[in-house]
């Protein structure tokens, strides 16, 4: 993840009232994950503390199931978050050629935000969209037999 | 080949069975053609390893739960489909198992070709070699070959190259973390089979470990991101070491000194729990100490002291030379044993002539063996003729001798370890399992995962009240010194509630005494609403607990000198010990009443006779019978009269009558109360030996030093807060010459004692053939069971696991009425908060041994907690110095602010000498026993700029007495 984006400071009660609203549930955390990261786009480290101390689990097991999904993030993604496909089929199509491309001209690595907060890009193993690879997705909507340049002028603002 | 016999295995046989073992009805099946029959429930793994027959596996072990994730150990049912694997897999009646087939060997040697190709073929220079699961499987499944290659101008991804072929960082690649000061973990050589993991959660309950990351990317983790295993939550317990099948979690002494070569199993010399060990050597050489998995207190678990915790046998500062002085101002001088001893008894018999008989005693060890202690105790009874006995139990646990002696009939406590299993409720009452006891919390802890509920009664939130997945039912904050009324006031809701247990009240105790103690405690002045303006405890929260503990189910109880180290310890002993009786909660498993004693043989020094009025087996010395069996043992006459008590010895030394002091293995000086009390009794003597591995503190003011052994240079039995008595055995020669209890018997012949004892077997058949509760225990024994549990003599051949079954010890469990008496020590506006105090997990008491390891990293001084609220009116930020002052005295020391103390109290540990926490406490103690009240000492804290006078001039003289004269050649 990139340093330059620190995130801001959350309150504490904000947080813990976010935890207390899925204390109820059967297995609550990855609810209580789910609500952090729609909340502030990201799994605040200052949510940690709170997390743990209303479940009664370790930080260490903490770190283990947030860690497991890709999906939740330590710092907020860019404005937007281009996801490529990386699976055998859109391999087949290009693939390889399309991402090196993108990340090339958008000068970052996999999984890094550009300085500007304007785009964050992720590898992605199969969106479902093997017929008409190579596939992307961005901002949440699928695109198929996506070009580098294209995908980059989609995400020029 | 194996031969059609299955082969039987010798007890103590230390095979990996794979999974636990479970209780169950017999099911027989049957595994490459042998019939096995094993509990149902067992994994087809284990059925396999009953018979004698080993499925690889990498991430089974028997200490944790199959897993299911190597995929080594699978095997062919007839008439199932696939290849399931064998350690999740339960036998079932008629199953027909095989463990070598064309198929599942194909599998099984795939597997390993993937686990090998991402790791590194260091196999000769690896700490692990010769001690490597991976190693063994990798054998054991035929693998010849690993086919993956690298591409032409590529790399494999791998885990444990640091940079590719070509010198770019490998960015899967992880340094070693040697943040531990006793093990590293090395990423590049972990298999990632979750044993470590587990290992923390289910053995340990610390949960420190995860993985971390997914696939390719899952990663062994200690704590969060950022962490390193230091900066975890680990407690370096070493579950996770033992439980590492490579070298990616190695101990940092087999790195450093390589795999050793024979082991010799022994018992661990710190606290009470007496976990069994097997310490490994290569010739003389300790390389490391590991648990024995048949150790009957620990099953295979350990904690950061007795497993890594050992250097100090060999620490610098370790006296390996007779030294002896005229005078204590005067620096010491290196002597032979001959001189040494001769000195010392010269001076003891001058004394004695001058004095009197009674001008001598003796201070037994519960850190040294129940022969030794018995030795010592006989030399003042049958050399010096008189009963000066007296141990550090006098400062910890002698209330729970007086207290379950009046009410039970005998002293200890009434349940094994493993019973804790069976416990549905469970109190605990001033004690800090995890830290002071850490071994037996975690079976505590494992227990309460499974459901039980925990009442905990301190003024302190230690880490039982809420701690990963435990969290106590009720925790009773109360005010240090009201244990009485709160013991009390439990007692009241259960008997005005009708909650007791009155059928076993009428078949087991005195029906009167329970009269008297019913009406006694229905008084509304026990009430918990009366009494909570005094205790602290809302009544509410107390009434719940007393409920629940009634009503539960297995209620058991468990208690610590918080219990003990007060005016009333005595008092309290008695009300827990009611509060069993009342709701039937002795005589059976997972019940019980249950002293955690503090010292590895405190137990033990207390069975064999080192208080003043008691001999062996607690029997009174005025009793003319029990005389007469150790007046002909030992041919001698005994005192008829109970001798001192180290604070009377104290006393009558600055009163001039009691002269001569033989104190083994204790450091009186830090670790009894009023310090300076102390210092002017020891410095008004004409003669104290002290015997000790260390110049320690009450040596500033010795005048003969005889240099101790380490448990590890010695046999002999110690004797856990079970009552288990373990088998200590003698790894090495005694660096210092000879074993204590040689050193005793030098003393005692030099003394025209003559005695010829050549080996402890033969004190222990002395011991068995003078004290009833040890009739049947010898050498023999232990060495076929293992261990045994006392009483161990004709009506219990094989030991007494659970005490009390079909009766109390004394007849009729009697009833004691518990009065509350407030200590004279009281808080007043000069004095206006409340010091308790205690232990921490990588310190053991006064520290002499623990300061002296690495152990240090994790608790460097003592500290003072005090609730921000209190630090805030008096100015004091985290980590100020502040002064710290009671009645009796000063001492200054780090201040760390915590909510873990209620406003009104704050907590010190007394593990350093430097601070001396012992200055500050008072000289008053319990009414029956003269247990020295430790956790009450009205205090006040203050700003301070550094070490207070008297620590100053203590650190002076003390270093004036530790001066050495270099040895005359």
């Amino acid at each position: 993840m990139s340093a330059s984006h620190a995130s801001p400071p959350v309150p504490q009660d904000e947080i813990r009232a976010i935890v207390a609203r899925h204390l109820h549930l059967e297995g609550p955390l990855l609810p209580i994950l789910h609500a952090l990261q729609a909340e502030y786009g990201h799994v605040p480290a200052a949510a940690h503390g709170p997390i743990c101390d209303a479940l009664n689990i370790t930080r260490a097991e903490l770190h283990g199931v947030v860690t497991f999904y890709h999906d939740f993030r330590e710092a907020p993604a860019g404005r937007h978050v281009v996801k490529i496909c990386r699976s055998e089929a859109c391999q087949a199509v290009g693939g390889d050629a399309l991402s090196a491309r993108v990340l090339d001209l958008l000068g970052l690595s996999w999984g890094d935000t550009s300085a500007d907060g304007r785009v964050t890009v992720e590898p992605v193993y199969c969106l479902g969209l093997c017929a008409c690879g190579p596939a992307a997705m961005v901002n949440g909507a699928v695109r198929g037999r996506v070009t580098a340049e294209a995908l980059v002028a989609e995400v020029a603002s | 080949m194996k031969d059609f016999v299955i082969p039987a295995f010798p007890p103590g046989d230390d095979r990996d069975m794979g999974t636990p073992a479970r209780t169950g009805a017999p099911v027989t099946l049957s595994i490459d053609g042998f019939e096995v029959t094993v509990p149902e429930g067992t994994s087809v793994m284990r059925a396999a390893a009953e018979a004698g027959i080993q499925v690889p596996k990498l991430c089974a072990t028997d200490s944790l739960e199959a897993f299911g994730s190597c995929r080594l150990c699978v095997v062919e049912i007839e008439g199932r489909r696939g290849t399931p694997a064998s350690c999740t897999t339960p036998v079932a009646p008629g199953m027909v198992v095989r463990t070598q087939s064309p198929k599942v060997k194909k599998i099984r040697r795939g597997v390993m070709e993937l686990y090998i190709s991402d790791h590194p073929l260091d196999c000769l220079t690896c700490a692990a070699n010769g001690d490597c699961e991976l190693q063994d499987m990798a054998g054991a499944v035929g693998l010849r070959d690993v086919r993956y290659e690298a591409p032409e101008g590529g790399s494999l991804a791998n885990h444990f190259e640091a940079r590719n072929t070509s010198g770019a960082p490998n960015p899967e690649w992880i340094a070693k973390d040697d943040s531990n000061p006793y093990f590293t973990y090395d990423p590049a050589k972990c298999i990632v089979c979750n044993r470590c993991v587990r290992a923390c959660e289910e053995v340990q309950g610390t949960f420190a470990l995860t993985i971390e990351g997914r696939g390719f990317d899952s990663r062994v983790k200690a704590g969060g991101a950022g962490d390193d295993f230091l900066s975890s939550d680990c407690v370096s317990c070493g579950a996770c070491v033992q439980a590492c099948p490579t070298a990616t979690l190695q101990e940092k002494s087999v790195i450093e000194l390589g795999t050793p070569e024979r082991s010799v199993v022994t018992t661990c010399a710190y606290c009470g729990v007496g976990c069994s060990f097997k310490a490994e050597l290569n010739g003389d050489e300790l390389v490391r100490m590991v648990p024995w998995k048949h150790g009957g207190a620990n099953r295979g678990h350990s904690c950061v002291k007795g497993r890594f915790a050992w250097g100090y046998a060999n620490h610098s500062d370790r006296i390996l030379h007779p030294m002896i002085r005229e005078s204590i101002d005067l620096p010491w001088r290196e002597v032979s044993w001959e001189e040494a001893i001769g000195f010392a008894a010269e001076r003891l018999r001058g004394i004695q002539e001058r004095h009197g008989r009674k001008s001598v005693g003796v201070i037994t060890s519960s850190r040294c063996t129940n022969e030794e202690t018995f030795l010592v105790q006989k030399l003042t009874r049958a050399v010096f003729l008189n009963n000066n006995t007296d141990t550090c139990a006098r400062v910890c646990h002698s209330p729970t001798g007086y207290g379950l002696g009046q009410t039970y009939g005998t002293s200890a406590g009434t349940q094994n370890f493993d019973s804790v299993m069976q416990s549905d409720v469970i109190i605990v009452i001033g004690a800090n399992p995890t830290d002071g006891h850490p071994v037996f919390a975690s079976r505590l802890k494992k227990r309460l995962r499974e459901g039980a509920r925990l009442i905990v009664i301190d003024p302190r939130r230690i880490d039982l009240v809420k701690s990963a997945h435990v969290e106590a039912a009720h925790h009773l904050a109360l005010r240090p010194g009201t244990n009485v009324a709160v013991v009390t006031a439990l007692a009241h809701v259960i008997v005005a509630e009708g909650l007791f247990d009155e059928t076993f009240i009428r078949e087991r105790c005195d029906w009167d005494e329970f009269q008297e103690f019913a009406e006694f405690v229905s008084d509304i002045r026990h009430s918990p609403e009366m009494t909570e303006m005094l205790t602290g405890v809302p009544a509410e929260d107390l009434r719940a607990a007393a409920r629940l503990y009634a009503t539960g189910g297995n209620g058991a109880i468990y208690y610590g000198l918080g219990v003990t180290e007060h005016s009333q310890g005595s008092t309290t002993v008695m009300g827990i010990a009611n509060l069993a009786m009342l709701t039937g909660n002795i005589g059976r498993e997972g019940v019980g009443v249950n002293p955690l004693r503090g010292q590895n043989n405190v137990q033990g020094s207390c069975d064999m006779g080192s208080f003043p009025h008691e001999l062996p087996g607690y029997r009174h010395v005025k009793n003319a019978d029990v005389r007469a069996i150790f007046e002909s043992a030992w041919g001698v006459e005994i005192d008829p009269e109970p001798g001192l008590r180290i604070p009377n010895m104290l006393d009558a030394a600055v009163g001039g009558s009691f002269k001569g002091l033989y104190c083994q293995g204790e450091d009186i000086l830090q670790s009894d109360p009023d310090t300076k009390h102390v210092a002017a009794g020891l410095a008004a003597m004409e003669c104290v030996i002290v015997h000790d591995l260390f110049l320690n503190e009450t040596a500033n003011y010795a005048h003969v030093f005889l240099p101790g052994s380490t448990f590890l240079e010695k046999d002999g039995t110690f004797t856990n807060a079970e009552r288990r008595i373990n088998r200590v055995r003698k790894v090495m020669a005694p660096r210092n010459g000879y074993a204590d209890w040689e050193i005793t018997q030098m003393l005692a012949n030099a003394m025209g004692a003559g005695w010829h004892y050549t080996h402890p077997a033969q004190i222990m058949e002395e011991i068995a053939a003078t004290t009833p509760s040890f009739a049947g225990v010898t050498y023999d024994m232990l060495e076929e069971k293992g261990s045994v549990q006392w009483p161990c003599n004709a009506a219990n051949p094989e030991g007494s696991p659970i005490m009390h079954v079909d009766g109390f010890v004394r007849g009729k469990g009697r009833f004691i009425v518990t009065e509350y008496v407030p200590t004279d020590e009281k808080t007043g506006p000069r004095f206006p908060l409340l010091l308790t105090t205690g232990r921490i997990l990588s310190q053991y008491n006064v520290g002499a041994q623990t300061r002296r390891t690495e152990n240090t990293v994790w608790h460097k001084e003592d500290v003072l907690e005090i609730h921000p609220h209190d630090a805030e009116v008096r100015g004091i930020k985290d980590g100020d110095w502040v002064r710290l002052a009671s009645r009796s005295g000063d001492t200054s020391l780090r201040a760390v602010l915590t909510d873990r103390v209620s406003p009104g109290v704050v907590y010190t540990t007394f593990h350093h000498p430097g601070t001396q926490a012992n200055v500050i406490t008072t000289d008053y103690s319990d009414w029956a026993t003269n247990c020295p009240e430790y956790k009450v000492t009205a205090v006040q804290v203050s700003l301070s700029n550094g070490p207070t006078e008297w620590q100053k001039s203590y650190a002076e003289q003390a270093e004036r007495a530790r001066r050495v004269l270099p040895a005359a050649e």
